[in-house]
């Protein structure tokens, strides 16, 4: 599904990224955990296109396309799909027209006939019960006024509806009390299958106690430098992430 | 003197006044910003009436373009009254009116002319010796739903002087809207009068969607008695050059004022949006938010001035401007201006001048909606701050509708779902 090859990037000049590689499969889950400042962010963004990340050498395959080279909105139409870390609010732009619009357009880019506000609500209405979302926000505008908590299941939400072939999860745990974490959980636990594939990145363990990876990767200075299955974040969150540091020194 | 003789006596004052005053230049201040040059060399001629064929539906009548103009913006069967002017003459009226509702063409009476101020400002002295014709709308008592006065022109190098007395009785309630169209290069020079007396509830909408090639000068007067309560809605969108003026003068203790302004400008356009809200009581509030939206090479101006009197204690007064530039050659001039003369006041203004923030651009384009349509998205939601709070909804449909024939690359396809 996704195939990441000697990624090298960063942002105004900054390398972050420094020959990243990475292979994802279809219908597996992800983990990639890392301390601050490791290059968790500026992965996700590179994925999902932001303006101001820079690639400067490498190549990332997604379904055998050259996945940097399609701007963003086509990234989305192809099936991938970013949870922001900090989803913006949009004031007048309302969460159900906008969600419409972006279900449609990536239908459209597949041939296939545009939903109707009817068959569309259908959809959403299902969806918003996947993360307890109520139904009132959804009339509000696009995460304005929403809490936190809220902000993130919105982008669950928004995944659940687009049903994307890949989504990246970015620190979508930070912030999250118990309870929403579980939801968010259970919100992409309903859309593994073997069909698709997750990418979760994040700071702590927590998250993959409901959301249980079949890979966890430890990136650290822009680069892979350790994986393994799931007992591999187990270990990371008892120890901390120094002694994978010491190990890659150590390795030199 | 009755109403007719002290009418004819003000038109002649006005005409006088209008020898004397000239066309106004950039050299004065309030007209720095505007150049009505372009305006001033054309021999302005009347343009004709639309001709009468008693008892034929519109629709069926020898179509000419202000017919189908009228039939765009017409709100018949959702106004209670619309009054249909064909190049500044009354034309048609449809609909039954309210109980405490009097709405015909303009006829002399005491307040016309006694506000919009002829002896200083040349194109309301030019409107008020030439109009031919207007409306007069007077309010009893509530009045549930509202009027629509729609002004259509049609012509080469033609003008027309639109003139409105609007009346909103003690403890009246009443809604109007204005609707400015047409096809080719024409001159509406518009005035307005309207009278809140002791109470009176007024809601209030200008919507100026003339012609690419026309001009329009119009001047909303706005005369307040004690707590009265008016909202001033100013939209301009059409026009190659236009200049919205909207005074208010708060006379009345307790009175409350709210304006609203949008102005969406694309190609070469220059839309000027001009306001003065004079507070002269105590204890009145104004809260004003004017918007803009310019793209290509179209400039903006917006020149707000609040004068709050040493007599106004308890004043409160915000005063707001944002504008959105869309191409690296927009323009806009903003000159939010207070003057207090007493300290008992809460008064503050600002002005903000932005481009489309790349955060939203982003989530909207990596949600799978393309970049054109996720900036017609981002551009609407600017403008629908203030299209949201408009209470009438076939205002808010035709400033949709305008903002698409305007701007129909950006605009998103059905924005009618926005809300």
């Amino acid at each position: 599904m996704l195939e990441i090859n000697n990624l090298h990037a960063g942002i105004e000049g900054k390398e972050i990224l420094r020959g990243l590689t990475l292979s994802v499969g279809t219908g597996e889950v992800h983990a990639i955990m890392g301390p601050n400042g490791s290059g968790k962010s500026t992965l996700a963004n590179v994925l999902a296109g932001r303006p101001r990340y820079e690639v400067t050498q490498g190549s990332v395959t997604y379904e055998g396309k050259d996945l940097l080279a399609m701007p963003t909105e086509e990234r989305a139409r192809e099936g991938v799909f970013l949870a922001m870390q900090y989803p913006v609010e949009i004031p007048g732009v309302n969460n159900i027209y906008f969600l419409k619009a972006a279900v449609n357009a990536v239908r459209k880019h597949h041939g296939e006939e545009e939903l109707d506000a009817m068959e569309f609500l259908q959809i959403a209405r299902e969806k918003m019960k996947l993360v307890e979302l109520d139904e009132a926000f959804m009339n509000r505008a696009v995460n304005e006024g929403f809490s936190g908590g809220e902000k993130k299941r919105n982008e669950i939400f928004q995944m659940a509806v687009l049903d994307p072939k890949l989504a990246v999860l970015d620190e979508t745990d930070s912030g999250l009390d118990i309870d929403a974490l579980r939801i968010v959980a259970e919100g992409v636990n309903a859309l593994r299958s073997e069909k698709h594939s997750v990418l979760v990145i994040t700071h702590y363990q927590r998250l993959l106690t409901y959301l249980v990876p079949d890979y966890v990767h430890v990136l650290a200075n822009g680069r892979i430098v350790k994986s393994g299955g799931k007992e591999l974040a187990l270990e990371l969150e008892q120890k901390g992430y120094e002694w994978i540091e010491q190990e890659v020194v150590a390795a030199r | 003197m009755s109403a007719v003789d002290t009418l004819s006596t003000i038109r002649e004052q006005a005409a006088q006044r209008f020898q004397q005053l000239g066309w106004p230049t950039p050299r004065q201040e309030e007209w720095k910003y505007t150049n009505v040059a372009p305006i001033a060399k054309v021999n302005w001629e009347r343009g004709r009436p639309r001709p009468q064929s008693p008892g034929v539906p519109p629709g069926d009548r020898e179509s000419d373009r202000a017919d189908e103009t009228s039939a765009l913006h017409s709100m018949r069967g959702r106004a209670l009254v619309e009054l249909v002017f064909v190049n500044g003459r009354f034309a048609e009226r449809n609909g039954e009116g309210a109980p405490g509702l009097h709405v015909s063409p303009l006829e002399p009476n005491e307040h016309l002319g006694k506000y919009a101020d002829y002896q200083n400002h040349a194109f309301t002295a030019l409107n008020t010796a030439n109009f031919e014709d207007g409306a007069f709308v007077r309010a009893e008592s509530t009045v549930e739903g509202f009027v629509h006065l729609l002004y259509v022109s049609e012509g080469d190098e033609t003008w027309s002087h639109p003139r409105n007395l609007i009346l909103a009785s003690r403890g009246a309630q009443l809604t109007v809207v204005e609707t400015y169209a047409g096809e080719g290069k024409y001159f509406t020079n518009a005035v307005t009068e309207i009278v809140a007396e002791d109470g009176a509830v007024v809601d209030h909408y200008k919507v100026e969607c003339e012609s690419i090639d026309a001009y329009h000068v119009g001047t909303v007067q706005i005369h307040q008695e004690r707590s009265s309560s008016v909202t001033a809605h100013s939209v301009a969108i059409g026009g190659a050059l236009v200049r919205n003026e909207v005074n208010a003068a708060l006379k009345g203790e307790g009175s409350s004022l709210v304006l609203e302004g949008l102005f969406i400008g694309a190609g070469t356009q220059h839309l000027d949006n001009k306001t003065v809200i004079d507070h002269a009581r105590p204890h009145c509030e104004s809260l004003e938010l004017y918007k803009g939206i310019l793209d290509d090479n179209a400039r903006g101006v917006f020149d707000g001035r609040i004068i709050v009197g040493i007599g106004a204690q308890k004043t409160v007064a915000k005063q707001t401007n944002k504008n959105l530039l869309l191409s690296e050659t927009a323009i806009v001039d903003s000159k939010p201006t207070l003057e207090i003369h007493n300290d008992d006041v809460k008064c503050n203004h600002g002005s903000t001048i932005g481009q489309l923030a790349e955060e939203p651009l982003f989530y909207l384009r990596s949600r799978g909606i393309g970049e054109e349509e996720a900036r017609g998205l981002l551009i609407y939601a600017f403008a629908s701050e203030l299209v949201d709070r408009m209470k009438v909804e076939p205002v808010r449909e035709s400033i949709r509708r305008a903002m698409f024939r305007q701007m129909p690359a950006r605009m998103p396809e059905r924005r009618g779902g926005t809300r």
